[in-house]
């Protein structure tokens, strides 16, 4: 068995989805379903969801840019660690993500087993 | 509320879900004190504990494992919020209360440790309040519901409803211990007159919640539940109001509470729907026909014998037979009574050690006239007995008895 992360780019907003609480709490429940199949299959490792808020340290220097720093589409808006015999099986199941409904994107990548 | 919490922590963290349900009901009292009471307090508090669980789970979920079947959702932020919420909806708080009853009378808890661990989860009672319900001190309280704890860890006892082949004799021990609640609220008589009647009140109250859920929704359960009624509607009426005890026969019967009569009879009917017949059943009978007797005098004394015959038959202890040879010497006088009760297997020793055959013996040899008997086994009760009240009766009649030759 393999690990993979997801990580969920795009897609409408969280925080601002609560502007609406009946289709805020519809997601909520779509992706607590969804996780919850996970978890019953044993693919379930972790994940969080992000804030939009954020800060890029970068080079030598350690220069600090504030966020938003890409575009609306590409924002990482959160990540899910899976478990999966292969790259297949992990797209397999990210398909039955919420993020879909909302206009985002899922990026699937393999855990690297770094060799010693 | 900590039935709800525990779900959510697993039964290995609770003391932590009972540390929640206290900080929930500490922020109500700072908050009632400085504000006006809010409209539904209730809710308020189950609102507030909801989102100290949520603050527990944020602050812990690194260090340590939840519910097995639902800590991944309450790890991830994705899915915290809604897995707390579903646990407080109503059905699901029912379900909780369930697992807890039959986590904290469970066959692997020593009989000691069940009732103080119920009244501590699911019924709130304060450490003191238990120990004064026990008659115990606190240390002894405390000593053990930590070694209630350290079982449920140690035997890995799940919190969950058992189903199939297990369900049948883990009911078994939740009646038990629902009935022993019952009586030591009912029959102590040494403790505070409040505090009993919350004892009984909470049986009443757990053994209600068990038969609306469809585990517990059998014969046995309304059987138990009757038998409550019956008794319970007599409570105010055992006693004057400068604590006397007042005999069944002296009793006034318009004060005994109808309502509660009315709900014996319903769940009596409801216990009749199935075809066991479980002890339950029998001593539900029993306290009924006492119950709906016109008058002492016309109580059906040779149908309680029956009843009193199948039942030994269930439970053969010398409690049963004792309560059995009062009735038949209503029926063939107090020499036959007397007679009975000597041929219960160890008299002697129950005799020294329980100060109830002695009473008993002895109104039975008032009845029959013989004052020298009834002198000595009164006088061996009010030594034994433990309740003042107990004493006093005994003593009332010591002094009623012909003065010795």
């Amino acid at each position: 068995m393999k690990e993979f992360l997801l990580l969920f780019r795009g897609g409408n907003d969280m925080s601002a989805m609560r502007e609406s609480p009946e289709n805020y709490q519809q997601h909520l429940v779509k992706w607590k379903a969804w996780m919850e199949a996970l978890g019953k299959q044993g693919k379930f490792i972790g994940g969080q969801p992000l804030s939009g808020e954020g800060t890029v340290i970068s080079g030598s220097e350690k220069v600090v840019t504030d966020g938003p720093y890409v575009e609306g589409k590409e924002i990482v808006g959160g990540y899910l660690l899976v478990r999966a015999h292969d790259l297949k099986e992990a797209v397999q199941l990210s398909s039955g993500c919420p993020i879909f409904d909302a206009d985002g994107a899922v990026e699937v990548r393999e855990v690297q087993q770094l060799q010693a | 509320m900590v039935s709800a919490l525990t779900r959510l922590f697993g039964i290995h963290n609770l003391a932590l879900a009972e540390d929640v349900v206290q900080e929930a009901f500490l922020k109500a009292c700072q908050e009632w004190r400085l504000n006006p009471i809010p409209p539904n307090p209730s809710a308020w508090l189950l609102v507030t504990a909801r989102n100290r669980a949520i603050d527990a789970i944020r602050r812990n979920r690194h260090q340590v494992a939840f519910s097995e079947d639902i800590t991944h959702l309450l790890n991830s932020e994705y899915t915290t919020a809604g897995t707390v919420d579903e646990m407080f909806l109503d059905e699901e708080i029912a379900d909780s209360q369930l697992r807890m009853i039959f986590t904290c009378c469970h066959p692997d808890l020593t009989p000691e440790m069940r009732i103080p661990l119920t009244l501590r989860t699911l019924s709130g009672f304060g450490i003191q309040e238990i120990a004064a319900a026990l008659l115990t001190n606190k240390e002894t309280i405390t000593k053990r519901l930590y070694r209630a704890r350290q079982s449920i860890r140690e035997r890995g006892i799940r919190f969950e409803i058992p189903v199939g082949d297990d369900l049948a004799p883990r009911l078994d021990t939740v009646y038990t211990v629902l009935y022993l609640l019952f009586n030591e609220g009912y029959n102590s008589g040494r403790v505070d007159e409040l505090i009993r009647k919350d004892l009984c009140a909470e049986a009443m109250r757990l053994c209600l919640l068990l038969s609306q859920h469809r585990i517990g929704d059998r014969p046995s359960t309304y059987a138990l539940l009757s038998l409550m009624c019956f008794h319970a509607s007599r409570f105010d009426s055992r006693m004057t109001s400068d604590n006397e005890i007042v005999l069944l026969q002296d009793q006034d019967r318009s004060a005994w509470d109808r309502d509660l009569i009315r709900r014996g009879e319903y769940y009596i009917n409801r216990a009749a729907e199935g075809e066991d017949v479980s002890e339950y059943h029998l001593e539900a009978a029993i306290s009924a026909q006492y119950a709906l007797a016109p008058s002492f005098l016309e109580t059906d004394w040779i149908l309680i014998a029956g009843l009193y015959d199948a039942l030994l038959a269930l439970k053969s202890n010398p409690l049963v037979k004792l309560n059995r040879a009062v009735v038949l010497g209503r029926i063939h006088g107090p020499r036959a009574a007397i007679e009975e009760i000597r041929r219960i297997d160890g008299l002697d020793r129950l005799a020294s050690r329980h100060y109830l055959y002695n009473a008993v013996l002895g109104q039975l040899y008032i009845e029959a006239d013989d004052h020298e008997h009834a002198r000595e086994c009164i006088t061996r009760a009010g030594a034994l007995t433990t309740s003042d009240a107990e004493r006093r009766l005994l003593s009332r009649k010591l002094e009623s008895l012909r003065p010795p030759n």
